[in-house]
């Protein structure tokens, strides 16, 4: 079944087409690497799918969703989540905070009763802190006991993680990493796709598309590839296949 | 039992100090309580006692709270005939009332607000305007309406630029205001108006009770006032919301990522603090017994901002002990009466360089401490 289908999706900053007329499905419970060089628009992708961007142009279904006519937080409210390239979290803010920011779907946030139904909030707390260190449990035992210390004083390795768990902690549909990997060994990008892939099982029917420059992470734990190149789609198919596809070569070799 | 006794020392030292600060004549006694302060307190950081009496606050919350107050009643007992130290006293209360909510829009949202004193004023003159008309609870609580109400006129253009910008257009507000109030001659111009002083449930408190200075009266209120400003405020940031104020600030894009609707909760944390700086306004008003287009200047808006920074953004003790000494320190140094300005911008600009988080540091959030 399709989760996410995109047709003809398009985003103009000026003269600068990033994304040009680019068709793409996501299938639910898939797993889709998207690959490219530099500036090929894989990042422009998630930003127009996540309401960051406005679209020029085409559409992008969300089940019954359009998502180019949306603002970012319906889109969050549909299910659909992320990470950034450049870790964005709020640094002097505790482990558990950062979590929480993700969980704004299932949390109540009237004034009255967070002022003033402080048993209710305390009982929907424990509720959130029990989930909280379930979810950072998976990841890392030692993060569990240091979920109320500020995010600043935390490792790479650890900040990616409370990213990820950002966007996992309100069991979203899909899920978009940009470039996981990132200022991460080969080791710990390895750790850390496992323990995604551990989560995944139990959410069923996630989906995941992944932007990726090791390509042996794509490998490992992708479905299904797409290449962009200009923000257009060049090869879209199982790795081996779009590995040796003569013009995703020359697209991130060059020709000679 | 024994781990209290640090807290409690910490309490009675501040508690001493306070009494000998309000209590010195002469300059010499003063300039050296100053220097004792500044030197000893270093000291007692380097030697580990303001940790320990902190870890020992940490332990016992609410007897902590207690002795504070306890403390406070002390101090308005031994100068329970002195005018000017009640009034001191008093005026430090209702600005940390006010205070409170600049850090609800600053140090949580992010919001920054260069005229809080033109809310200070809607209070004022609410109270001035209607203080004859309705009961003054009703009049306090206009008061805080009104400012936030005045507040949301601001809130479109705050929305729609960033920083500096945002900031400008507060300033502007602030002198808009004040103009406004000046060239009104139903609001009796530069002039001001007389304000009635205040009555609460039968309760005047202009009439002193025995050998009390009647300022004693606005003490127990304003430590009223500031004591449910303080629970609301604490509240506020140990939750949910909370938590969306600070995501405010520090990540807008990450926000609206996760559905945190960035406009709702700018508007939310604007509107609740000015709702305090009007209530405290009004309160204020009453208790000097005028109101004036003199006392809300640009500089008294300053005067605040100071006071949130030199406290510690975003922490609500900080914001009492900065009230304090940014209020008290000029009229006890006479010399700097003139230079008070000087002195606060001194004071910014140093806790800026050597300390940027504030004299009480704001600390991780504990959404249910022990």
């Amino acid at each position: 079944m399709t989760l996410l289908a995109c047709t003809g999706l398009t985003v103009r900053f000026g003269g600068l087409v990033a994304l040009d007329g680019l068709d793409l499905a996501v299938a639910q419970g898939e797993i889709l690497g998207l690959i490219g060089p530099n500036g090929s628009g894989k990042t422009t992708f998630f930003n127009v799918i996540t309401g960051i961007y406005r679209a020029s142009g085409g559409e992008a279904r969300f089940g019954e969703l359009e998502l180019t006519a949306l603002p970012p937080q319906r889109i969050y409210g549909a299910g659909i989540t992320r990470t950034f390239q450049r870790s964005r979290l709020a640094l002097p803010l505790s482990v558990f905070d950062n979590i929480m920011i993700g969980n704004h779907r299932l949390l109540h946030h009237g004034l009255w009763f967070n002022l003033f139904r402080r048993n209710a909030l305390r009982a929907e707390l424990e509720q959130n802190l029990h989930k909280a260190r379930e979810l950072v449990g998976t990841f890392s035992r030692a993060l569990v006991d240091r979920l109320f210390d500020p995010v600043a004083g935390l490792s790479m390795i650890d900040r990616r993680r409370i990213e990820i768990c950002r966007a996992l902690i309100s069991e979203p549909r899909l899920l978009l990493l940009d470039e996981p990997s990132a200022g991460m060994t080969h080791e710990e990008t390895r750790e850390l796709m496992d323990d995604i892939l551990l989560v995944r099982e139990r959410l069923a029917g996630l989906s995941i598309v992944i932007i990726e420059h090791e390509m042996n992470v794509i490998e490992r734990v992708s479905q299904r590839c797409a290449v962009l190149n200009y923000g257009r789609k060049i090869a879209e198919g199982a790795y081996a296949q779009v590995a040796a596809d003569r013009e995703v070569q020359t697209a991130y070799l060059g020709t000679d | 039992m024994k781990r209290a006794i640090p807290g409690l020392i910490a309490i009675a030292a501040i508690a001493a100090f306070s009494y000998f600060f309000l209590h010195a004549e002469s300059q010499v006694e003063v300039l050296g309580l100053v220097a004792l302060a500044v030197i000893g307190i270093p000291i007692l950081g380097r030697f580990g006692w303001i940790q320990r009496a902190s870890a020992s606050l940490d332990a016992n919350r609410a007897g902590g709270r207690i002795a504070i107050t306890v403390a406070l009643l002390a101090i308005v007992w031994l100068f329970r005939d002195q005018h000017f130290a009640m009034l001191m006293v008093a005026s430090v209360l209702l600005y940390t009332v006010a205070c409170l909510g600049l850090t609800v829009q600053f140090g949580y949202a992010g919001v920054v607000n260069f005229a809080g004193a033109a809310f200070l004023g809607v209070g004022g003159y609410t109270s001035a305007v209607l203080g004859a008309h309705m009961p003054h609870v009703l009049v306090l609580a206009i008061g805080g309406l009104l400012a936030a109400l005045l507040g949301s006129v601001l809130i479109l253009p705050i929305l729609r630029t960033r920083g500096h910008y945002a900031a400008l257009i507060t300033v502007a507000f602030g002198i808009l205001f004040r103009t406004f109030v000046e060239v009104n001659d139903a609001l009796g111009g530069p002039q001001g108006l007389q304000v009635k002083g205040m009555n609460l449930f039968g309760w005047d408190l202009n009439s002193p009770i025995g050998e009390f200075s009647f300022y004693t009266n606005y003490v127990l209120m304003g430590l009223g006032l500031s004591a449910i400003a303080f629970v609301l405020v604490r509240r506020l940031e140990r939750s949910w919301v909370g938590l969306n104020l600070d995501a405010v600030r520090l990540d807008e894009t990450a926000c609206a990522v996760f559905g945190i609707d960035v406009a709702r909760w700018k508007i939310l944390a604007f509107t609740f603090g000015n709702f305090f700086a009007g209530v405290a306004g009004a309160a204020y008003a009453m208790m000097t017994g005028f109101v004036a287009p003199n006392s809300f200047t640009f500089g008294d808006s300053l005067i605040m901002v100071s006071i949130i920074l030199l406290g510690g953004l975003g922490n609500a003790w900080g914001v009492a002990l900065a009230a304090a000494i940014v209020l008290v320190l000029p009229e006890k140094l006479q010399a700097l009466q003139e230079y008070r300005f000087l002195l606060y911008a001194v004071l910014v600009i140093a806790i800026l360089m050597v300390r940027p988080q504030g004299l009480i540091p704001r600390r991780a959030r504990e959404y249910f401490p022990r």
